[in-house]
């Protein structure tokens, strides 16, 4: 369904694109948990110096990232064309296609496929897009227990817990928490389980060896897929990845329609990029490639579901469809002031961090994640370690304009922070109206006590619960411009003329702390 | 040099010390500043927030008052992205592209302060005189968006008597973000504690910026604290001399 031509957004009330709870809110709940934020800064702390490190041996790392975006550009100019080709050499080399449009169809697709193989396990190599849509509640539903193999997602499966991050999903949690959750959720751990990483490792090793041996039934993500060889690939570090791509009978993966690269070459680029960007790695352990059927080796029936749910939506939107360009390192998480203080849960969604902010209210429409652009304070340091160069804050600004012009639309009259803005545009497009407001601005000093103010009302307060604010000079600048030029030295005469500075420190200025040049001016 | 000055609204509202140090400061180097009284605001705030219809006056303001100019500073690394990046954008994606082409005009003769001193006027030494520990924070959109890279601290170590001491984590954003402060107080605060410890393990009197509005956030927060640390503009510390020295230690109070 199109509503006036538009691609289909990712329909509510199925999938984890979502949160129950606007950003801030969520946020505030999360700065609260100290042990959360003392686990975040350690790891994000950590994995940044690891990708600084590896990333700055490459001396055409520069030149690998706009490889990397100008190869993803032209994939998505080509989208239609090369999913085709990609279903066309699939299908040849014995594998099955199927389209989803959303999460619903996609969950439905893959339980079908499920129960017609006559399994109601499946084994999981780690993967968003069936987190995105919430596979493993639908699997549920219909009486197929789905079993998280990578060691992140077990953590979470088994604590009843949400991920919080694209490539460490458990980053919330420390060693000690993962410790508790093996003993009260494993069953089969020994209870001696210290909490050495070697240790718990292995806990997690002898737990999942018995589901991949028994499983008939692997279900996949797909980090890229090549159009022209049929070839899917996933990228990994543990090997139990591997281990559901090639020991299950069937395999199913789960792809974002964005995924797919026209040329096996292209793959050389990414490659690199990826594990630099993602585990600071110079090669991730395990790279699985399959292409269909491999007769003999390998699952027997191989079947590919591709994923709309908001895709083509975001593809349509023009700016913002660079976001699509993702290939799922985290290196902006890593990075994000926001991300490393609020933790991944105060998305919402299973993309968290700067490119959260970007992709979930693209793919559900910005109204239904109005409050994820907003989540950042346009730092740019999310732009500068992108390994394919998306352009995040200025996604954000756009998504934030788009956000505003469809509430203008929606409400006829508009809200506070509207009028405030107009107002305030208003007045600074004109002189004198800005003079006038910036001399009313001046009863601020009416607030102040000992050079600053300690509170402001709402939604000010917000400011002056934590900081002091400054209070208004007794002169603007353009008033001691004037004076200045009327007091004979004239602007722009070039002499020198040694004007006295206070560097008096915003905001703490003392009320008698004159500024401007008064004293030696010459008259 | 016949320079424009772009002084920006918050400056001119609620810091004026920093314009007066600019013109203080490049009348001692010689040059001729010219403050063309029509100016008004980059627009950033609005655009930040979403309201890019409302920034089109603003952007078409700036574009009319400085398109005469030689050259326009502002001390600010902020509102000069603002003017490098958004004003085009803005304009072309409101339809309006003659207006786009004369603001990408004037946004090629627009710099941030210390690109000004050191890539126009070609100075490191100002002939500056600040004896106190300082701490430089990098804003983010003059080390990012701008690339100031390190002229703001080649501009300071050339400063006598000044103490340069290096600030922990000094590239991690202080959490103003214009209205991101006040729409996520929470983590706006979390990050600015941050902020403030390591500004505080540097042991300075004195943390520098080149951006009035994080400065007035690290300040606001410091003062909270009553920490005894002033927030201090780049251009006021570059404006300082000998002889202005009695008015550059008194300073502001903590």
């Amino acid at each position: 369904m199109t509503f006036l031509g538009m691609p289909p957004v990712a329909p509510p009330g199925v999938g984890h694109l979502r949160g129950a709870d606007p950003f801030p809110v969520a946020a505030r709940r999360a700065l609260a948990d100290s042990q959360l934020r003392a686990n975040l800064g350690r790891a994000t702390t950590t994995i940044r110096a690891k990708r600084a490190r590896v990333v700055g041996e490459l001396p055409d790392w520069e030149q690998l990232r706009a490889a990397g975006e100008e190869l993803k550009t032209a994939a998505m100019a080509g989208l239609d064309e090369h999913l085709e080709q990609l279903e066309a050499q699939v299908t040849a080399r014995g594998g099955m296609v199927h389209w989803a449009r959303d999460a619903a169809e996609a969950s439905d697709i893959v339980a079908g496929l499920v129960l017609a193989a006559g399994a109601t396990e499946a084994v999981k190599v780690k993967s968003l897009a069936t987190d995105e849509i919430g596979l493993n509640d639908a699997l549920a539903a219909r009486g197929i227990t789905a079993w998280e193999t990578d060691l992140a997602e077990l953590i979470v499966q088994l604590g009843a817990d949400r991920p919080s991050h694209i490539l460490v999903p458990a980053i919330h949690r420390n060693r000690a928490e993962i410790r508790e959750i093996f003993l009260r959720e494993m069953g089969d751990v020994d209870p001696g389980l210290t909490d050495d990483p070697a240790a718990l490792a292995e806990a997690a090793r002898l737990h999942l060896r018995r589901k991949f041996l028994s499983a008939k039934v692997g279900i996949s993500g797909a980090n890229f897929a090549i159009a022209e060889t049929g070839t899917l690939c996933v990228v990994e570090s543990e090997g139990n990845g591997r281990m559901c791509l090639t020991l299950p009978d069937t395999l199913i993966t789960v792809m974002g329609i964005e995924k797919v690269l026209p040329t096996w070459a292209s793959l050389e680029v990414f490659l690199q990029l990826l594990p630099r960007s993602s585990t600071g790695e110079r090669m991730n352990p395990y790279t699985s490639m399959w292409t269909g059927v491999t007769q003999g080796d390998g699952p027997q029936r191989f079947h590919l579901v591709l994923l709309d749910n908001g895709r083509t939506a975001a593809l349509a939107s023009g700016t913002g469809r660079a976001a699509l360009h993702c290939i799922r390192c985290s290196a902006c998480l890593n990075v994000c002031p926001v991300y490393e203080r609020a933790g991944g849960h105060a998305y919402g969604s299973v993309y968290p961090g700067p490119i959260g902010a970007i992709l979930s209210p693209q793919l559900t429409g910005v109204e239904e994640n109005a409050s994820l652009p907003y989540a950042s304070t346009l730092c740019g340091a999310c732009y500068e370690v992108c390994p394919v160069k998306i352009d995040i804050p200025s996604i954000l600004v756009d998504l934030r304009a788009r956000h505003v012009e469809a509430a203008r639309r929606e409400h006829h009259v508009p809200g506070p922070e509207a009028i405030t803005m107009a107002a305030a545009s208003w007045v600074m497009a004109s002189g004198p109206r800005y003079r006038t407001a910036q001399r009313a601005a001046r009863l601020g000093r009416l607030l102040g006590r000992g050079g600053k103010i300690r509170r402001l009302p709402p939604p000010l307060s917000a400011w002056t619960a934590v900081r002091d604010a400054p209070v208004p000079p007794p002169e603007t600048f353009r008033e001691w411009w004037a004076r200045r030029a009327q007091a004979g030295a004239l602007p722009g005469s070039g002499t020198g003329t040694g004007t006295t500075i206070s560097t008096g420190g915003s905001p703490g200025r003392s009320e008698d702390d004159v500024t401007g040049g008064t004293s030696n001016e010459p008259a | 040099m016949r320079i424009s000055l772009f002084v920006t609204c918050l400056a001119d509202t609620l810091f004026p010390e920093v314009g007066q140090a600019t013109v203080t400061l490049l009348e001692r180097l010689g040059h001729q500043v010219d403050f063309p009284a029509a100016q008004g605001c980059c627009g950033q705030m609005h655009v930040n927030t979403g309201y890019q219809r409302a920034a089109l006056p603003l952007v078409r303001q700036y574009v009319e008052v400085f398109s005469g100019a030689d050259v326009v500073v502002t001390p600010s690394g902020s509102c000069a992205g603002s003017v490098r990046h958004q004003h085009a954008m803005v304009a072309r994606r409101l339809g309006d592209e003659q207006l786009a082409r004369r603001a990408e005009a004037v946004a090629a003769r627009t710099y941030e302060l210390s690109e000004l001193l050191t890539d126009v006027l070609g100075v490191e030494d100002v002939g500056a005189y600040y004896p106190h520990r300082v701490t430089y924070h990098p804003t983010c959109h003059s080390l990012r968006l701008l690339g100031v890279g390190d002229r703001p601290l080649r501009l300071l170590r050339q400063v006598a008597g000044l103490q340069l001491t290096e600030l922990p984590e000094a590239a991690s954003c202080c959490g103003f973000g214009g209205t991101f402060a006040v729409k996520n107080a929470d983590t706006s605060a979390a990050m600015l504690a941050d902020k403030m410890q390591h500004v505080l393990s540097t042991r300075a009197e004195v943390c520098t910026a080149g951006d009035s509005s994080c400065l007035m956030h690290i300040g606001g927060g410091l003062s909270r604290l009553r920490s005894g640390v002033r927030t201090v503009h780049l251009a006021q510390i570059l404006a300082s001399t000998q002889a202005a020295a009695p008015a550059a230690a008194a300073g502001g109070a903590p």
